[in-house]
């Protein structure tokens, strides 16, 4: 017995060792079950009734499911469409569909963020759309040309498609018109630089219980801390966090964002502790729509979704003249990249077809039924958001003038993130770095903490500076 | 010796194998199997996303000696000996020995009362209790806050570990108390009434009387309660591991590089690490419960 423990040790070490990262076998062509009568499609997305984007479950359980069955069942196929509602966080949603993915399970359509893709298409857990429905079904879709090329960038990986984007989004300054009139400054706000910001922030802070600036900071905002607080920053100062080929490090351009943050939270210009709860972003969008937050960086999403005055997460009846948005300024005039006075950022969601689907040719039905423009405009329910399709936006974006102020003003000025695998890992020392600061680090420390844990994460010839 | 001598049972040895065989293959699958699973994705680079979950590699010891370099790994270490100590170690150990104590002698209605009341504290679901704490704590009117008239503090983020600590101690006493209030029963009580009669304090008598009988099932406890809190995941619940890593216990570390950063493969590495851990602690108790044989 003693003997032989050593042999089946090795046994079963030898089996686990065939085992990772190998689930594609399962995969074939993208015609298998393409004359199936009886179909079953899941479309995931943190999406739930009631709850977080509330809109789009709404839409997908109340319009799309029952009409694409319709659909369906005129051509003689009987289709049932299960939707899987989440109301996670970003970070947790993304863990749950990577597990979906990997373990060669999961939605025949997935709504994944579009900075995910990369990650998720060199992990093999995604394919290009050509791959898994074949290249001359996925170009026989009329609604490419209605999605303008930037937009659609946002579902591509190495110049391959994998998905279909949902729309795109844009960053601003949001800020509180009732708290400005108090403080003497005026209702048509739009500041220059840094300093104007900050200088409107010391106005704020002399209304008690106002926490004049939200700009989002630490590692429990998750992507909201970089994408709502560090980037839109680090373009207004002339670099973008991936330029020429490397990560910016420690370079004077990162030490200059984690100066804005201290001078806004060393500076009792916004809240630190807000920053450091586990929940501080759902409580920064209470506290904005109860008139405690002077300023707040957000995209466009903030207006659509949060302070909707109907199926806003933190409603706010007066919305419509309460809350008043301006272009994100760079450090100074002319300072931002290409020599920009004002920037943004922009991000939007993507829908991929799984690999491990057993409908393929239906999943890529399903997909253009969600993409057709009736659809879309369903989507959004009498409201207006950016969508993919020009056709739409050019329908209903009139009627919103924060909505068309993106779609005009934002989105000619605005940057995408680098859709690469090592983003994320950089995106965590983004948040550690401005965690640090709230902290009460040095902007000199954390940035050099920041160029360590970087070069770590991702090797030292692809960082820049420090 | 022949194997009839041992064969008490007369099952002989096909019989014996069959007998065991459910039991070993469930261990097998849900204890050796995940074990051995850890130890081997320890030593490579797998992801949850990325390259390297596709094509993960084997990196032999990388990921031990840099977990062993990582700072988040030792003040994770730090903060888990001290949510050990603190809360299991000290804390429900002498609060469960303490209310078995002095619950010996008093009317069986108000005992009954005061250990449903602990025992709820054992039997609520995490996340329910975690959502209480989380109210109780909170700086919107927390009611902790309203308590001592200062609503403003976010006691979770201001002083993380001494909240986890304080809240760890109210979830698990109850276990201590049930254990000591049997343990206690074994105490002859002939010994406790001479320790009376020759006018020994409280104190003394728990020393010198209780605790000689006893000594056993303390190091049973502490050792169950102590590799119980080591491996608790309920502080995820109230604090995240924030701020800024400021609770980040180890499980909760794990959590995150495995789920959070897709780290899987450090994350085992830190996984094992935590076993070895376990395991010597586990290991130490052991030996003093043998001394005392």
């Amino acid at each position: 017995m003693r003997r032989t423990t050593p042999f089946v040790l090795l046994a079963v070490g030898g089996l686990l060792a065939g085992c990772l990262g190998q689930n594609q076998a399962e995969q074939g062509q993208p015609t298998r079950n393409a004359d199936a009568k009886d179909v079953t499609l899941t479309i995931v997305a943190n999406a739930v009734a009631g709850g977080k984007n509330t809109r789009g479950a709404d839409w997908l359980t109340n319009w799309v499911i029952p009409r694409f069955t319709e659909a369906q069942k005129a051509k003689g196929v009987n289709v049932t469409v299960r939707f899987d509602q989440n109301g996670a966080g970003d970070e947790d949603y993304k863990t749950k569909i990577a597990l979906d993915l990997k373990t060669g399970g999961g939605a025949d359509i997935v709504e994944i963020d579009g900075i995910w893709l990369g990650e998720f298409a060199q992990a093999g857990q995604i394919k290009p759309l050509d791959d898994v429905i074949g290249k001359s079904g996925v170009d026989a879709w009329d609604g490419w040309k209605q999605i303008p090329d930037a937009v659609q960038g946002l579902g591509q990986f190495d110049g391959k498609r994998y998905g279909v984007p949902m729309g795109t989004d844009g960053r601003v300054l949001f800020y509180n018109k009732k708290l400005f009139a108090q403080a003497g400054l005026p209702s048509d706000w739009q500041p220059r630089g840094w300093d104007d910001v900050l200088a409107a922030g010391t106005a704020l802070k002399r209304i008690p219980g106002v926490a004049p600036i939200q700009l989002n900071a630490g590692t429990a905002m998750g992507e909201a801390t970089t994408m709502q607080g560090v980037l839109p920053a680090l373009v207004g100062t002339g670099k973008p966090i991936y330029d020429g080929g490397k990560w910016q490090g420690g370079t004077a351009q990162v030490k200059d964002v984690l100066g804005l943050y201290q001078r806004v939270y060393g500076g009792g210009l916004g809240d630190a502790v807000l920053q450091q709860e586990a929940k501080g972003r759902d409580r920064s969008f209470a506290m904005f729509a109860d008139n405690k937050i002077g300023i707040l960086l957000e995209s466009d999403y903030f207006w659509r979704s949060v302070v909707e005055p109907r199926i806003g997460v933190a409603k706010m009846a007066d919305r419509d003249t309460a809350v008043g948005w301006a272009l994100v300024p760079a450090k100074q005039s002319g300072s931002g990249v290409s020599g920009q006075d004002f920037v943004s950022m922009s991000g939007g969601g993507v829908r991929v077809v799984n690999p491990n689907t057993q409908y393929p040719k239906q999943a890529w039905e399903f997909m253009q039924f969600l993409n057709s423009a009736e659809a879309v405009k369903a989507a959004l329910a009498g409201t207006a958001q950016v969508t993919q399709r020009n056709d739409v936006n050019d329908e209903v974006l009139k009627g919103d003038p924060m909505l068309s102020f993106i779609a005009d003003e934002v989105l000619p000025i605005t940057r995408y993130r680098p859709g690469l695998a090592d983003y994320p890992k950089v995106s965590a020392a983004l948040q550690q770095a401005t965690a640090d600061v709230v902290a009460g680090k040095s902007p000199d420390d954390a940035a050099k903490a920041y160029q360590d844990a970087l070069v770590k994460a991702v090797g030292e010839g692809n960082v820049a500076g420090g | 010796m022949r194997a009839a001598d041992s064969d008490v049972a007369g099952l002989g040895a096909t019989r014996a194998i069959a007998f065991v065989a459910p039991a070993l293959l469930l261990i097998g699958v849900f204890l050796v199997f995940p074990a051995l699973w850890t130890l081997y994705i320890g030593i490579t680079n797998y992801q949850l996303t990325g390259p390297a979950a596709a094509q993960p590699r084997v990196v032999g010891l990388d990921n031990f000696v840099s977990a062993l370099n990582d700072a988040l790994f030792l003040n994770s270490v730090g903060l888990t000996a001290l949510f050990v100590f603190g809360s299991a170690v000290i804390g429900q150990n002498v609060l469960g020995f303490v209310l078995a104590w002095l619950l010996r002698r008093v009317r069986p209605s108000l005992r009954r009362t005061v250990e449903a009341f602990v025992l709820l504290a054992w039997i609520l679901p995490g996340p329910v209790v975690a959502y209480l704490w989380f109210a109780v704590l909170s700086r919107d009117g927390g009611t902790f806050g309203l308590l001592l008239n200062d609503p403003a503090t976010a006691w979770l983020v201001e002083y993380p570990m001494v909240s986890l600590i304080v809240f760890n101690i109210w979830r698990g006493t109850a276990f201590s108390m049930l254990l000591y209030t049997s343990a206690l029963a074994a105490v002859p009580p002939t010994q406790l009434e001479t320790a009376r009669l020759v006018g020994a304090s409280g104190w003394q008598t728990v020393r010198d009387v209780v605790f000689p009988h006893i000594r056993g099932h303390v190091l049973t406890n502490t050792l169950l309660i102590s590799l119980w809190t080591a491996n608790d995941f309920t502080p995820f619940l109230l604090t995240a591991g924030g701020p800024n890593h400021r609770s980040e216990v180890l499980p909760v570390l794990i959590y995150r590089q495995a789920l959070e950063s897709g780290q899987l493969g450090y994350a085992s590495a830190m996984s094992l690490l935590l076993l070895v851990g376990n395991l010597v602690i586990a290991l130490v108790y052991l030996r003093l419960l043998r001394r005392r044989a």
